[in-house]
């Protein structure tokens, strides 16, 4: 993975002195709530229901054991000896001291990490696939260009303060795992006819309070303009975007506003003046960066292996575990694999100091010393052997990190909400652990299969319900806390903004509608169709139906 | 004391301001409502300056002047003599377009200065116009922000362009200038030096 050059180590080291600043001026009284908040935004601090909370940029979400365990002890001495990775990759803190959070960036800048950016109306982290580098659909390795955007984000003067947050992804691989079409800009990578990297780039997406998927503005793009193309993006957006109303001022709405024609227009006669210019990525900067993502020295293995084998025959745990936790790889005798941190009955993306040491250990002792973090809040081992699996599952298993429920119903994408975030309208994580309870039956779990249920507790879907195959919103109707169900969402290139079922539902109620949601699903599937293609082929109307019959015969009832 | 920080040869001062700012006189702000709440709508291109306004600014015969950009382009006859003696500078508000400057001027260089009103420092438009005057229109004199302008922001003023900054009344410029120098080495090309950091140093192989 990257490591920090002196230009990287000192931008980080005068960010921590810039920001242990700020924090003394505000303490002092010498700036304001209101100047102070965009600057401890920008630093990823925000101001929540019980304390500060701080995110931490995974860059890519790439960490190494190194950061981990730096994380580990950080979470421990300043927080609760946990932290919750979100959905965009990062690390949250929900406890830390505002009084604290100057050292802790101190402590973070020793390991090559930040907070920069990590919130407020700016470039934000950018995201990726977590089996980047390894997937073996994967056409390019996007993360060279990636950090390239990182630090050509880094501070870039005339964004530092956009109408809105702006999020950008990248992805180089056939089915797209980085849902490029719900960020702000969407970078997709791919060869080109004359075999050259190529950039298809969508714009104008975004889940939030006005779901959107984004739309190509430009089929293709040589990679040495990444950058000055996202410049005049988002210079015009910059410009032209709304300031009036926050929840009007991301870019989709800009270029929903003027039409993408009209706005493509815009962007590329801006272009014209910045194609070219310095910022174009030279050849020499690419090798640099990309150096730093080369292949991990893998050895020569089979395919197979037998001892592998035997162990899959013969232990069904450990067989459940490597159906659901462990994916495919580019090399013959490696794999994937995701430690799950959804056990049942858990905040899910919850991990605990300890944890963090375990799986650090687990990432230096079989996979090369890195590991990544996934949007969909779990933690990533790319490249360990075949042969070393099942001491993997033992140790991860002892630590509560294998529970075999990737991609199934209770691998749950989840947000903070209620109980901790002060924009959340209702709770999130208690509605994730009951239907986890639930669905506790991991027999009955592997037989309803793939599928993606997410949680947000606000209309900003930071738990990206609108593309959860089951999705769920807090909302607040009266003081009270409600929830509206969703269903159809897909991330993916065929990706769907989901469809409402009906009328909120109290929080009780949850885990009962989403059983009533599995058993027509039960009922209706054809054999190897997923929740989603049920969904797809029957429509919405049968699953409302069956869900909202008692309601409606109770209604019947009161009126006869 | 000047709250005036003038930045030459990359050396940050404090000066004495020789130029007279001419405000717009006080009219009725446009108001609407939508959804319940009053919003000011200032969206970009949005005439918010009325010809009653433009008529009724007192323009002094003396001294250095910066107009408001309304008043320059309605008023140019009667600024023509003054702009001629280089006694003339334009202001304009971060919602107001630069084309209805350049397309109104023949020599953008005829103005010693441009100033740039920011309302609300969380307003970042101000760094594209900064960066498109000088990039785009070659703007070569001095280019002042001023309004919410606070220390926190100066560092990306003076790379998207600005090379004088009025800081607002309650602060002490002293202070702020210090944010002038937060960062060292910065990643991205951008008006103060148009190479990124991979041109302007030898990051290794």
């Amino acid at each position: 993975m990257y490591k920090y050059d002196e230009i990287d180590q000192q931008i980080v080291d005068e960010r921590v002195a810039q920001y242990r600043d700020q924090v003394r001026r505000y303490l002092a009284g010498e700036l304001s709530e209101d100047e102070f908040r965009p600057l401890r935004l920008q630093n990823g601090l925000y101001i929540q229901r019980h304390a500060p909370m701080l995110r931490i940029a995974v860059p890519y979400g790439m960490l190494s054991s190194k950061q981990l365990r730096k994380l580990g002890d950080i979470a421990k001495k300043y927080d609760k000896g946990y932290g919750h990775f979100s959905t965009r990759q990062n690390l949250q803190l929900n406890w830390p001291k505002l009084e604290d959070t100057p050292d802790i960036l101190a402590e973070l800048a020793t390991v090559q990490m930040h907070a920069i950016q990590t919130s407020g109306n700016c470039i934000r982290n950018i995201t990726t696939d977590q089996f980047v580098g390894i997937a073996p659909d994967e056409v390019i390795d996007p993360r060279a260009i990636a950090e390239i955007m990182r630090q050509w984000s880094t501070f870039h003067p005339e964004f530092a303060l956009l109408p809105r947050k702006f999020k950008i992804a990248v992805s180089g691989t056939a089915e797209d795992r980085a849902i490029v079409q719900a960020h702000d800009i969407g970078m997709e990578f791919y060869r080109d006819n004359n075999q050259q990297i190529a950039v298809r780039v969508w714009v104008g997406g975004g889940l939030g309070r006005t779901p959107i998927l984004g739309t190509v503005i430009r089929e293709h793009l040589e990679w040495q303009h990444a950058l000055t193309y996202c410049e005049a993006i988002i210079r015009v957006y910059n410009l032209h975007g709304r300031r009036d109303n926050a929840y009007k001022a991301r870019i989709k709405i800009l270029v929903k506003a003027l039409g993408i024609d009209e706005f493509r227009k815009q962007v590329e006669a801006e272009w014209l003046h910045l194609k070219d210019s310095p910022n174009t990525i030279a050849e020499t900067e690419l090798a640099r960066v990309a150096q730093h993502f080369e292949p991990m020295p893998y050895e020569t293995l089979p395919a197979h292996d037998s001892n592998f084998d035997a162990m899959v025959a013969s232990n069904p745990a450990f067989s459940a575990w490597v159906k659901r936790n462990v994916h495919p790889h580019k090399t013959a005798g490696y794999r994937a694999v995701t430690l799950s941190l959804k056990p049942h009955g858990k905040a899910p993306g919850d991990i605990t100091s300890e944890q963090m040491h375990v799986v650090a250990d687990l990432a230096a002792q079989y996979s090369f010393g890195e590991l990544r973090a996934s949007h969909e809040q779990n933690l990533i081992l790319a490249d360990v052997k075949l042969s070393d699996l099942f001491a993997v599952w033992e140790k991860a298993r002892a630590a509560g990190l294998a529970t075999p429920n990737i991609g199934l119903l209770t691998d749950i994408i989840c947000c903070p909400g209620g109980d901790f975030c002060s924009l959340a309208n209702a709770k999130s994580i208690p509605i994730a652990e009951a239907i986890q309870l639930q669905f506790d039956n991991l027999d009955y779990l592997h037989d309803i299969g793939d599928l993606e249920l997410n949680i947000s507790g606000c209309m900003n879907a930071c738990g990206h319900h609108h593309v959860g195959h089951i999705g769920i919103l807090g909302v607040d109707k009266d003081g009270s806390e409600w929830y509206q169900v969703t269903i159809g969402g897909k991330q993916g290139n065929d990706a769907s903004i989901g469809s409402v079922i009906g009328p909120a539902f109290s929080a009780e109620e949850m885990p009962g509608v989403v059983q009533k949601l599995i058993d027509v699903y039960i009922e209706a599937r054809t054999e190897e169709e997923r929740f989603i293609d049920t969904v797809r082929r029957i429509g919405v109307a049968p699953f409302k139906q069956h869900v909202y019959a008692d309601k409606n015969q109770a209604k019947e009832g009161a009126a006869a | 004391m000047s709250n005036l920080i003038a930045l030459q040869n990359d050396s940050a001062n404090i000066v004495q301001d020789e130029w007279t700012l001419i405000n717009l006189p006080a009219a009725q702000v446009e108001v609407r409502k939508q959804a319940g709440k009053i919003v000011l709508f200032k969206l970009t291109g949005e005439q918010s300056v009325t010809e009653e306004q433009i008529k009724n600014t007192v323009i002094p015969e003396k001294g250095k002047i910066i107009v408001p950009l309304r008043v320059f382009i309605a008023r140019n006859q009667e600024l023509a003599q003054k702009l001629a003696e280089g006694e003339v500078g334009v202001w304009l508000a971060t919602h107001e377009l630069l084309e209805d400057l350049t397309t109104n001027i023949a020599d953008i260089n005829s103005l010693p200065i441009i100033a740039i009103f920011v309302e609300r420092f969380a307003d970042g438009r101000i760094f594209s116009l900064g960066t498109l005057l000088r990039k785009r229109y070659h703007f070569k004199n001095e280019l002042r922000a001023f309004g919410d302008v606070l220390r926190d922001q100066l560092f990306f003023l003076k790379r998207s362009g600005f090379n004088s900054f009025l800081i607002r009344h309650d602060r002490s410029a002293l202070d702020a200038i210090a944010g002038l120098k937060d960062f060292s080495t910065p990643y991205q090309g951008a008006i103060d030096d148009p190479r990124p950091a991979f041109k302007r140093y030898n990051r290794g192989t």
